[in-house]
């Protein structure tokens, strides 16, 4: 990895020192390389956890391939069905009845009745008109036991919502207004349950109310009560929009308390979320301290070997490697292709570690990066651990259900874990959906 | 609706055919579509992907591009990849975006190849059809650059066409080789796995071309159209089945004649056992099933191929989900030979032995793909 800064001049740079970087656009854009890390969950992951469910895709052979062979690996066969696109039906005026058709079709054959269906149009409906409420209208009409809602397989169109955004939205939209509950409480848009060990979740817990949450639902019905939660609590990112407009809907009240590494941050989210309960505050210091005394403790395990951090682990990668920077970790390398909502904490990093190592994931000068004879790295994510060619690493992704000062202090144990053992990369970085099941032979 | 699939997965697509094909030729591959979406080619369709470095990109297609039909950044940033990175040659395939707005691969390839002087050709793909179609032209393209005439070598020198591993299981390369040596025959060029492109620039020295699926067909028909080069359908599978495709390959390399059949390639009447899958693998099967083990077998094959493969279906070609159900509940067989996501279709009573296929169940199980070729195949389907 040395070798691409120190000795190579290419014509778009595949990585940067961080005093260079500019986060509006930290590397030029151009043909993009895809890192065998398959960890980050897809669309398809995602529509699965909607209790009693089914997926149908409608799109061309090339874009189902990918969200069958997902439901293959983890043997959900059963809950995803498809309609393909030729090129003819973009012409002979059938784009919407197909649609309808091919649906209903699946659905008459399907051996249950599904609760609802998650209908996924594509960038080609999109980019031809495509009347979603008439197909909707349609299928609702055909089959009123059915909740049907259209989804989005449209990675093209990336200027407006990423399918991840638009999906957690559409997902939520199946949540009908209920009475409130003042005891019922929301976690939205998470793909696994938050660990029950964090602030959040004993906070909410031990002050007696309800806690609501997609991946904790065994049936429809069960997630069908989110409608009746009060307070509907977002953390990540991706899920701020979802979790604005059911509550919106409901009439609850949304409230985003970001997964940071920030210790003011995290104080200031036990705040607001007793005070949106209505209890008296715990222990904040007390927290704090255990997650002070963990980094001290990783930190001094880890040593000074240098600290690889991507940003499929975390979702603020900038303000985790500021973090453990300042506790005396030598974060040397950070992957990462845009900033996201850690953008205080990049300036931060800048100022504080410039000579830290910034790369890009998608650059094509890093097809053979791989190949690079490199130091020993701790990684912290699959595509640190891929890039750096090392077994010492954190698997995780997306902050794995880590959350708050608790999170904080369970990832240090992670660290050190990944400092004294190594794990077989090859089989757990190429596993798809972190945390799923998974059939395939790798 | 014959577009509509309750739970079979579908054959991976024509992009994912040009990238395999193309893998171990130095070249780089660019798929005009979305940042991404070639995560489903490098992850279920390319076995080779983490262990062997090739240059497989995607050109990160946005909304805005498309609209603005901004096929110049798509020049640049190939010019520009190509600067760092010395490919041999630059290929481009499309998605069904570009189909759309009709981006003309052809003539951004053309601007590509002037300004970096480097061999650069588009090719006809869209993410709708099945692999069978992208690997055929990049193969051909491949061919129409870079095999010219060259003297023919001494013995007979064979190229395989059409492996890749969508239809073969890694290894396979070798054991064909070892065939051909076995059977007094030297393997010029294998088209797709164990090849580099200077084996291309040689393949003309061979005397005769082995068609090993159907995705080597419109290859073997150019070098046979334009460089007179004699080609046969079939893999060796088997024992016995193996011993007489080499007499046929041999006596082939004589006559410069059109594209044959192996005998034993096509229908046996009173088939008690169904074999799905792609067409020249697949009637290979059937072929072997006989020659070694006295068992009669019939071919579906739910992809594009010669039309001569439709013997076995009467002529039908079947590619839909109920049809496929359709034709093996009628024909009641015993022994259902496919990959194992087929199991959902077998007909009950019948016995399914799973034949994986890559192109069919991706990674799910890419370890137990059996290497049939010239070897004891009883064990496997007994």
């Amino acid at each position: 990895m040395l070798k691409a800064i120190e000795s190579v001049k290419y014509e778009k740079p595949p990585c940067i020192l961080l005093r260079d970087a500019d986060r509006r656009e930290l590397f030029r854009s151009g043909l993009e390389y895809n890192a065998p890390a398959r960890g980050v969950w897809n669309i398809v992951h995602m529509g699965l956890l909607v209790p009693e469910g089914h997926q149908v895709y409608v799109c061309a052979q090339g874009c189902l391939r990918g969200v069958a062979l997902t439901v293959a690996e983890t043997d959900d066969m059963e809950r995803l069905s498809w309609v393909s696109l030729l090129e003819e039906d973009m012409f002979d005026g059938t784009l919407e009845s197909d649609v309808v058709d091919g649906v209903a079709e699946v659905i008459e054959k399907l051996p249950y009745r599904p609760r609802c269906v998650l209908i996924f149009l594509s960038c080609m409906h999109l980019f031809a008109g495509a009347d979603y409420e008439v197909i909707l209208d349609q299928l609702r009409e055909q089959f009123p036991d059915i909740d049907f809602v259209d989804c989005y397989m449209t990675p093209t169109m990336r200027e407006t919502f990423s399918p991840v955004v638009w999906l957690t939205k559409r997902m939520y939209s199946l949540i009908k207004p209920l009475p409130l509950n003042k005891r019922s409480v929301s976690i939205i848009g998470c793909d696994r349950a938050t660990d029950p060990d964090s602030e959040l979740v004993r906070i909410i817990r031990e002050g007696g109310f309800t806690l609501r949450d997609i991946s904790l639902c065994g049936s429809y019905d069960e997630f069908m009560q989110l409608g009746e939660s009060a307070l509907n609590i977002s953390y990540l990112p991706t899920a701020l929009a979802g979790s604005q407009e059911l509550s919106e809907r409901t009439g609850a009240q949304a409230l985003h308390l970001p997964n940071a590494f920030d210790f003011e941050v995290l104080s200031d989210n036990i705040v607001r979320l007793c005070e949106a309960l209505g209890v008296g505050l715990p222990d904040v210091n007390g927290y704090r301290s255990r997650a002070e005394r963990a980094l001290e403790h990783a930190k001094e395990t880890v040593g000074d070997m240098p600290v690889a951090i991507d940003y499929t682990a975390v979702t603020r990668p900038f303000e985790l490697a500021l973090l453990l920077g300042r506790y005396g970790f030598n974060v040397k390398y950070l992957i990462a292709d845009s900033v996201g909502e850690d953008a205080a904490a990049f300036e931060a990093l800048r100022g504080e570690f410039p000579d830290t190592e910034l790369y890009s994931s998608v650059n094509v000068n890093m097809f053979d990066a791989a190949d690079e004879q490199n130091e020993p790295v701790l990684a912290i994510g699959q595509k640190a651990a891929w890039f750096f060619s090392t077994d010492n690493f954190v698997d995780i992704v997306s902050n794995g259900g880590l959350y708050g000062f608790e999170g904080i202090a369970k990832l240090c144990g992670l660290i050190e874990e990944a400092y004294r053992s190594r794990k077989d990369r090859r089989t757990v970085i190429q596993q798809k959906g972190w945390g799923c099941s998974c059939n395939a032979q790798i | 609706m014959k577009n509509v699939s309750r739970i079979l997965p579908m054959y991976t697509a024509d992009t994912s055919g040009v990238c395999s094909a193309l893998y171990e030729f130095g070249g780089m591959t660019v798929i005009h579509d979305a940042s991404g979406c070639n995560s489903t080619y490098t992850t279920h369709d390319e076995p080779r992907w983490y262990d062997r470095r090739s240059m497989m990109f995607i050109s990160a297609l946005t909304e805005m591009d498309a609209i603005m039909g901004n096929d110049e950044k798509l020049v640049n940033d190939c010019v520009s990849a190509a600067h760092d990175l010395h490919p041999e040659f630059i290929a481009l395939c499309g998605s069904p975006m570009p189909m759309m707005t009709g981006v003309d691969f052809a003539a951004i390839a053309a601007e590509i190849r002037g300004q970096t002087g480097i061999p650069t050709f588009g090719l006809n793909t869209n993410g709708t059809v099945s692999y069978i179609s992208g690997a055929a032209q990049a193969f051909e393209a491949l061919v129409r650059e870079y095999a010219h005439p060259v003297p023919k070598r001494e013995g007979t020198g064979v190229n395989i066409l059409g492996m890749t591993p969508l239809d073969f299981p890694l290894g396979a390369e070798r054991s064909v080789r070892r065939w051909l040596t076995e059977n007094g025959m030297e393997l010029v060029c294998n088209l797709g796995m164990g090849s580099v492109l200077d084996d291309v620039k040689q393949m003309t020295s061979a005397r005769v071309n082995l068609v090993v699926s159907q995705t080597g067909a419109a290859a073997a028909e150019y070098l046979r159209k334009y460089l007179g080069m004699p080609y046969v359908f079939g893999v060796p599978i088997g024992r016995g089945f193996s011993a007489k495709l080499a007499e046929q390959l041999r006596a082939a390399a004589e006559p410069a004649v059109g594209g044959a059949l192996a005998d034993g390639l096509l229908s046996e009447s009173d088939a008690d056992t169904l074999v799905i899958g792609e067409a020249v693998y697949s009637a290979s099967v059937c072929a072997a099933l006989y020659e070694d083990m006295g068992i009669r077998a019939h071919l579906l094959c739910p992809l594009p191929c010669d039309d001569r493969f439709l013997a076995h279906t009467g002529g039908e070609r079947i590619f839909a989900e109920e049809d496929i159900e359709r034709y093996a509940l009628e024909m009641h067989p015993r022994t259902v030979i496919a990959d194992p996501l087929y199991r959902y279709i077998v007909p009950e009573g019948a016995r399914h032995i799973g034949l994986p296929h890559l192109a069919f169940s991706g990674r799910s199980f890419q370890r137990s793909i059996p290497d049939l070729i010239n070897t004891d195949i009883k064990e496997y389907f007994r």
